[in-house]
């Protein structure tokens, strides 16, 4: 049969299907009369090969590990390692959250990842009165050196890569976890990690921001330019679409605007003078996967393929590690529910495996009560087993890309990718990421998704289950994890000790050349190491930057 | 109603906030309230700001607040933000740029809905200024939005109004649109750093050229995010208020300022009693049937409130 | 004329987390109420001077950091300190069941949990705002 032939065989039973659907239809009405993703992508009633006929699968799918990427960026996938199971915790002293790391290296976790407290991930210290009822809250409480020696005690940095989800006062961290290591005899080459230092989202998804826009950016360039030298295995930055999700963006509106965030710190790089291809490879991304199954995992697919392309075409990007998207993943924190607090272990499967059938390249489940608190032992144990069940009992992992080729999801893929460019287009057009920040355009595209999911929540248009349908009167959830209120006591008498056991002129000298270096433009990263050696608190370095380069105030 | 005007006049905070509640709500004892306060006022320096929306106008009035307390001024802000048109409601944002003078005693910091009724913007907030006048603050400063002719009578009665603008939203366009060369006294062209600054200054120039006599507004450049030109600003502001002092068009901007606040009166008054009138409905309904002419609806509505209409 | 209901939607504390804050301003504003929305990071002394100079007739706060036992109450001494202990309070966040009794008791009047709708919310102002001089 010809190809012309193909085709109108195709059109002719199309449409003798079409007549059974018009049939079906007049007596049984679909259960709604319009099916979308939240993103707005019609969820048609059945795909087919006209779909794809945009598709050419050398150009835009490809092989796994070659550009443009669709299918992964290894070329065996999972068939050699499996992603990196990398559980967020941290909360209440440095002591609780080094034993929480322990037990789950146990376990089999292969990363760890490190959640700060709020004081923290702003840049005050324990002691400071906006920190007031927020220290060890939502994630361990790290004032100085002496803390971070204290949170990887016993675990050698020569072994484990490790997350620290610290943005605007990256910097500071990373120069503690650059002086624990070297305590450790651990020089800082050997280090593998990743700083998540993606301040552009603090200032429309997720709040905690320090200094203004300019300012940041240059900390930012500033450590990539010193790790390039020192720390040649870390990531340096992890662009998150995470918390953009989490504030309520769509799934494509979560792709536009953390690759934007992504271009602005790329042209912020090469303007100051690094070469594209040198410090590329390091950067590394972090989504979120929420419910949509089918979409979730084209939204993967699209985000690989448009970074790859964005790379290339607008930074000329040579080396193929300079275009391929590495990311994290984290099942949606904004899905889970407070009511019937199991019901979430289902949910976090489904995100789960959507994230894996998307080729991420580690992950983070979500514990069943965290709407409720900071979750238990047991389940982030359940949690972290989920991982384990999908990765050997499942089979997804055992053949690359098995989505590949769905009508459907490769028709999802491409529409994503579309529109998520057209996001990026006219973010380009009011100025780049910055001026559309402070035109609040981000902030506006994601409150109205956040204010339109809510109110189909509340009209039942979006089904909840346990939350607005299958309700059942429930008991008051026990065995909670809380936070003491004496561990905020207890961290500012330690922080009290360090102060009183330090050497003060060595102190003030640090942080007296920090501000000289602060203020010359020079690469800040050398003064900052240098000042945390010396005990200097976090709440002190920031304090000079404060100084230095001013506040940010939310527009 | 006492006490209200007592705890105001002896500066205290929640008296003020309660009095300013009378005035929005027209709750009973208004009219009083504004007889005893009225006495006390003309004391303030009323500083208009305004201009389109994204020009950052909130940023620039936090700095210019700040400014004015390091010269030891108590100030008044009004800020005002639409309504919405279908639920009536608001969400009055302006003041999440002002936050950093929360504590601060001597800045009092009201956020205003523009809410629906014709010409009760403009009356509402003379009103309201009248109050932190006589409160005792040395400036006090409107931000709006600047569009529609209620927003615009505000702007009428400031000593000096300044015109918010910025580069890349349409310049010539916008300065023609906003209609802004008649009620600007100052120019400050916000987020003066980025492209297209000097063109709009030019473009500013230009158009001023064309203005007639009087007093030329000047221009200024600002980056009120990262508080530059801000000094400088100010002391346009006040010079401009010297000036016009001196120039003897004072004269001229007080009848101006006493019309307008009348006119904004007359415009409500004559709105909420022609609202009342038990022909309305039926008289909507009759233009609506085109029975009768809107102009005729209104004669019959005049008629009935006693305002024949006379032959000048 | 208009009666309105001022409502302020505040964030105490240091929690970025403004999503529910701002979907329960539009709600309120579709509602028909006048919202000030104070921005994050706010001191419960910001926020108190706010709603006195804003004569709200509500408070609603927002804290997802778990600091709301400290952060909550002070922000209702506050507001008696300043003669103004008849502004209606609530809050929402993740707020675990055993802390609701205490904060009711420190003058809370209701606390909102992930899951609840914007229309209770709507409601329970409604019902129980103070309307008057």
């Amino acid at each position: 049969m010809s190809c012309t032939d193909k085709k109108a065989r195709l059109a002719e039973r199309q449409e003798q299907w079409q007549g059974m659907v018009d049939k079906a239809l007049s007596r049984f009405p679909e259960r709604k009369e319009n099916f979308s993703t939240t993103s707005g992508i019609e969820m048609k009633r059945l795909f087919g090969p006209a779909d794809v006929d945009a598709v050419d699968y050398n150009e835009d799918v490809g092989f796994p590990g070659e550009f443009p990427f669709t299918r992964g960026v290894q070329p065996t996938m999972y068939r050699a390692r499996f992603w990196t199971m990398r559980q967020y915790a941290g909360f209440g002293s440095a002591k609780q959250t080094n034993e929480r790391y322990r037990y789950l290296l146990g376990q089999g976790q292969t990363g760890l990842s490190v959640a700060f407290d709020l004081p923290t991930q702003i840049g005050y210290d324990s002691d400071m009165e906006l920190a007031d009822g927020e220290v060890g809250k939502v994630g361990v409480a790290i004032d100085s050196l002496a803390d971070m020696e204290i949170l990887f005690d016993q675990i050698a940095l020569d072994k484990v890569s490790t997350s620290m989800t610290i943005n605007a006062p990256a910097a500071v961290l990373l120069a503690m976890y650059i002086a624990v290591a070297e305590k450790q005899g651990v020089s800082s080459d050997k280090l593998r990690g990743t700083i998540q230092n993606d301040v552009l989202k603090e200032y429309f998804a997720r709040g905690t921001y320090i200094f203004p826009p300019q300012p940041s950016m240059k900390i930012i360039t500033d450590i990539f330019s010193y790790c390039k030298d020192n720390l040649p295995n870390w990531n340096t930055i992890s662009i998150s679409g995470y918390h953009i999700r989490e504030a309520g963006s769509s799934a494509v509106q979560e792709v536009a605007f953390t690759l934007a965030d992504g271009l602005a710190y790329v042209d912020a790089a090469v303007k100051t003078g690094l070469d594209v291809d040198d410090f590329a490879k390091r950067l590394s991304f972090f989504f979120n996967v929420h419910n949509n199954f089918l979409e979730e995992v084209a939204k993967f697919r699209a985000a690989r393929r448009l970074w790859a392309r964005l790379m290339k075409e607008r930074f000329g990007a040579k080396k193929a590690s300079s275009m391929m998207m590495r990311f994290h993943t984290q099942t949606a924190g904004c899905s889970l529910t407070a009511q019937q607090p199991d019901n979430n272990v289902v949910r976090v499967t489904m995100q789960a495996l959507a994230a894996v059938l998307g080729g991420t390249n580690s992950l983070h489940t979500n514990s069943r009560d965290e709407a409720l608190c900071l979750p238990t032992e047991d389940s982030v144990r359940i949690a972290l087993r989920t991982q384990q069940i999908i990765a050997h009992e499942s089979g997804v992992a055992d053949t690359i890309d098995p989505l590949a080729g769905s009508y459907m999801v490769e028709s999802m893929t491409s529409e994503i990718e579309e529109k998520a460019l057209e996001y990026i287009n006219k973010i380009d057009d009011l100025g780049g990421v910055v001026k559309a920040i402070e035109a609040g355009f981000m902030q506006q595209e994601i409150g109205d998704s956040a204010y339109a999911y809510q109110k189909s929540v509340e009209t039942a248009d979006q089904v909840i289950v346990g939350v607005n349908k299958f309700t059942i009167e429930e008991a008051p959830p026990e065995n909670l994890l809380r936070i003491k209120q004496e561990m905020e006591i207890e961290q500012r008498k330690s922080l009290a000790a360090v102060k009183a056991g330090r050497d003060a002129n060595a102190v003030d000298d640090s942080l007296k050349a920090l501000r000289e270096v602060a203020e010359s433009g020079d690469n800040l990263l050398p003064a900052i190491v240098s000042a945390v050696k010396t005990y200097a608190t976090l709440g002190e370095v920031c304090g000079i930057l404060r100084e230095v380069f001013g506040e940010y105030i939310e527009s | 109603m006492e006490d209200l005007v007592d705890g105001l006049l002896s500066g205290k905070v929640r008296s003020l906030a309660k009095a300013i509640t009378v005035i929005e709500n027209d709750r009973p004892g208004k009219r009083e309230l504004l007889k005893r306060v009225y006495p006390k006022t003309g004391n303030a320096y009323l500083l208009g700001i305004t201009g389109p929306p994204g020009a950052g106008k909130s940023t620039l009035t936090d700095k210019v607040i700040a400014n004015l307390r390091k010269q030891g001024k108590t100030v008044g802000v009004i800020a005002v933000d639409p309504s919405s048109p279908f639920s009536g409601g608001a969400i009055l944002g302006d003041r999440i740029r002002m936050q950093q003078h929360a504590l601060d005693e001597g800045v009092f910091i009201r956020s205003m809905a523009t809410r629906s009724h014709l010409g009760g913007l403009a009356k509402n907030t003379v009103d309201v200024i009248h109050l932190l006048d006589a409160a005792g603050k040395d400036v006090i400063i409107v931000e709006t939005v600047g569009v529609g002719q209620d927003e615009v009578d505000i702007v009428r009665i400031a000593q000096t109004t300044v015109v918010v603008m910025v580069p890349g939203l349409g310049d010539s366009v916008q300065i023609a649109k906003a209609g802004v060369m008649e009620i600007a006294d100052v120019f400050a062209i916000n987020k003066a750093d980025r492209d297209g600054a000097d063109k709009l200054f030019s473009e500013i120039r230009a158009m001023l050229d064309m203005v007639k006599g009087e007093i030329k507004p000047e221009v200024f450049r600002t980056v009120a995010v990262d508080d530059v030109g801000i000094e400088e600003l100010v002391q346009g502001i006040f010079a401009h208020g010297a000036r016009v002092e001196e120039s003897g068009f004072i004269e001229d901007k007080r009848a101006r300022k006493a019309e307008s606040e009348l006119r904004a009166y007359l415009v409500d008054n004559i709105m909420e009693r022609s609202l009342g009138l038990h022909i309305y409905d039926d008289v909507v309904k009759r233009v609506a049937a085109k029975e009768i002419t809107p102009m005729d609806g209104v004669e019959e509505l005049f008629c009935k409130l006693g305002m024949e209409k006379g032959e000048n | 004329m208009d009666k309105k209901i001022k409502v302020l939607i505040a964030k105490p504390g240091l929690d970025g987390h403004d999503r529910g804050a701002k979907v329960v301003s539009r709600a309120l504003r579709d509602a028909g109420m006048e919202v000030i929305y104070t921005g994050i990071r706010q001191t419960p002394e910001q926020i108190v001077a706010t709603a006195v100079q804003e004569d709200v007739d509500s408070i609603g706060m927002s804290c997802l950091s778990g600091a709301h036992n400290k952060l909550f109450p002070k922000v209702v001494n506050l507001l008696k300190e300043k003669g103004a202990g008849d502004v209606l309070v609530f809050g929402g966040g993740i707020i675990p069941d055993e802390d609701i009794p205490g904060l009711k008791e420190s003058g809370i009047t209701e606390i909102f949990l992930p899951g609840a709708s914007t229309e209770d919310t709507i409601e329970f102002i409604r019902n129980n705002v103070k309307q008057g001089v």
